[in-house]
């Protein structure tokens, strides 16, 4: 139930004061309510729960946090391998 | 897909499981408080790459187990009124009731509808103006805007045919009531990384600095649940006790405040009920004194329900952390997911359902 998936924001759609979009998970295409991401914009990455968007992924701390994560995934080199 | 292949990456993962192992000297006990959590745990096998010196515990944080028994029998009773539609989460309809499910009120001929949004129940509503449509609301935190919106999105257009059956949960309170429990052995948290995204960190500093204990808000990939396991690890190794935020590119530390305003403008604090657990103070949402007329507990008469537990079922124990699903006599024999005795077993996050979709072969060997 608190399940939530991060999709690409491929087209957005205002209607009044309500704001969606068209967001891709994948190969899936779904719309979405962008009712509590005013921020979100085209391009942009949010992850998504019962048809609603609760965040918007923050780019540059996701690049940064995969980047350390990576150098760590680099020294696996020096370890003993996986038994 | 891009933000879950690379958190899914296993040369990271083996790298964080290595330095987990380096910097673990003594026994640590640590729960994943959401279910979404123990089921990325489970099918990714990270228990098994963490040291035997960790265990991990599962938490109470699955919607559908925790939703009363009563809730439950009242969905069933309203969904089998001739003029009701009840709309609800597909994970509900498999729950056991004290006598029935709402899958089974289907097959008798009720008219039960499932939905991904709530904003689909206000739409079945709209369409059919000569029915009652009754939207079952559960969830934690992460669910609740998306389910005040139906309310709101409902009152805006003047319906007068739906209303919600509410069972809201919040996490802070239950883990509040896990930390003053006498079995309590919880030394550490990965705190709820979807519930968070709405809440924000403010209320899991308070419980650091109440309890003296680690929390790290942690993500659902399995690189995001051994990044938060080391963190955990590395701050009992030194003796700390601080709010720390594994899932920043989702989670900031005010959280999500449009989703937060919607949600106090249609629900308030109260008590609830959490199957298994009982009751536990200012646990829960209800709809407030101006959504009366969507309040499906005020709008149908439905007297007192006699509600039934079956006896064999250890669900509150697995709930509260105190036993694991295959310490069940039942799992997987008299209990599986297509005939459950409890709520863990049906759920996409029940610790009950992870084990036997993930364990169960190895359990019988």
């Amino acid at each position: 139930m608190c399940l939530a998936i991060p999709g690409k924001i491929l087209e957005i759609q205002e209607a009044g004061p309500l704001r969606s979009a068209r967001v891709q998970f994948g190969g899936i295409v779904r719309q979405v309510s962008l009712d509590f991401v005013p921020e979100a914009g085209l391009g942009d990455y949010v992850v998504v729960h019962v048809g609603f968007a609760i965040s918007r992924i923050d780019a540059s701390e996701a690049e940064r946090t995969y980047q350390l994560l990576e150098e760590m995934g680099a020294l696996e080199a020096e370890l003993p391998p996986a038994e | 897909m891009k933000y879950l292949d690379e958190y899914r990456d296993h040369r990271i993962a083996r790298a964080l499981a290595a330095e987990i192992v380096q910097r673990t000297t003594r026994p640590w006990v640590l729960m994943e408080i959401c279910g979404g959590q123990t089921h990325t745990i489970m099918r990714y096998g990270i228990d098994e790459l963490l040291p035997r010196d960790i265990e991990l515990v599962h938490g109470p944080g699955c919607p559908v187990c925790v939703t009363p028994l009563e809730t439950v029998d009242k969905a069933i009773a309203l969904a089998l009124q001739p003029d009701v539609i009840l709309v609800s989460y597909g994970d509900m309809l498999r729950v056991p009731g004290s006598r029935s499910d709402l899958f089974r009120a289907k097959a008798q001929g009720a008219d039960v509808r499932i939905a991904y949004s709530p904003t689909e129940a206000v739409k079945i509503a709209r369409l059919n103006p000569d029915r009652k449509v009754v939207f079952l609301a559960i969830g934690f935190e992460t669910t609740a805007p998306a389910n005040a919106m139906a309310a709101w999105q409902a009152r805006r257009e003047g319906l007068t045919n739906f209303s919600m059956l509410v069972s809201h949960v919040l996490v802070p309170p239950a883990i509040r009531a896990l930390m003053v429990s006498q079995t309590n052995r919880v030394q550490g948290f990965i705190a709820p990384g979807h519930v968070c995204t709405v809440m924000g960190c403010k209320e899991y500093e308070d419980l650091v600095r109440d309890f003296r204990i680690p929390i790290v808000v942690g993500g659902f990939e399995p690189v995001d649940i051994l990044e938060a396991v080391l963190m955990l690890v590395r701050q009992l190794e030194a003796g700390e006790a601080r709010m720390e935020n594994q899932y920043v590119r989702s989670v900031s530390y005010q959280g999500n405040l449009p989703a937060q305003k919607i949600v106090a403008e249609v629900f308030e604090i109260a008590h609830q009920k959490w199957r298994g657990i009982g009751l536990i103070p200012q646990s829960g949402l209800r709809l407030r004194e101006e959504y009366a007329a969507f309040d499906a507990s005020r709008v149908f008469d439905l007297g007192e329900l006699t509600v039934a537990e079956p006896a064999e079922c250890i669900s509150a124990q697995i709930l509260q952390g105190l036993k694991k699903p295959t310490d069940c006599p039942a799992f997987g024999i008299r209990c599986t997911p297509e005939n459950p005795l409890g709520a863990p077993m049906v759920s996409s996050e029940g610790a009950c359902a992870a084990y036997y979709h993930y364990r169960r072969h190895r359990v019988a060997s």
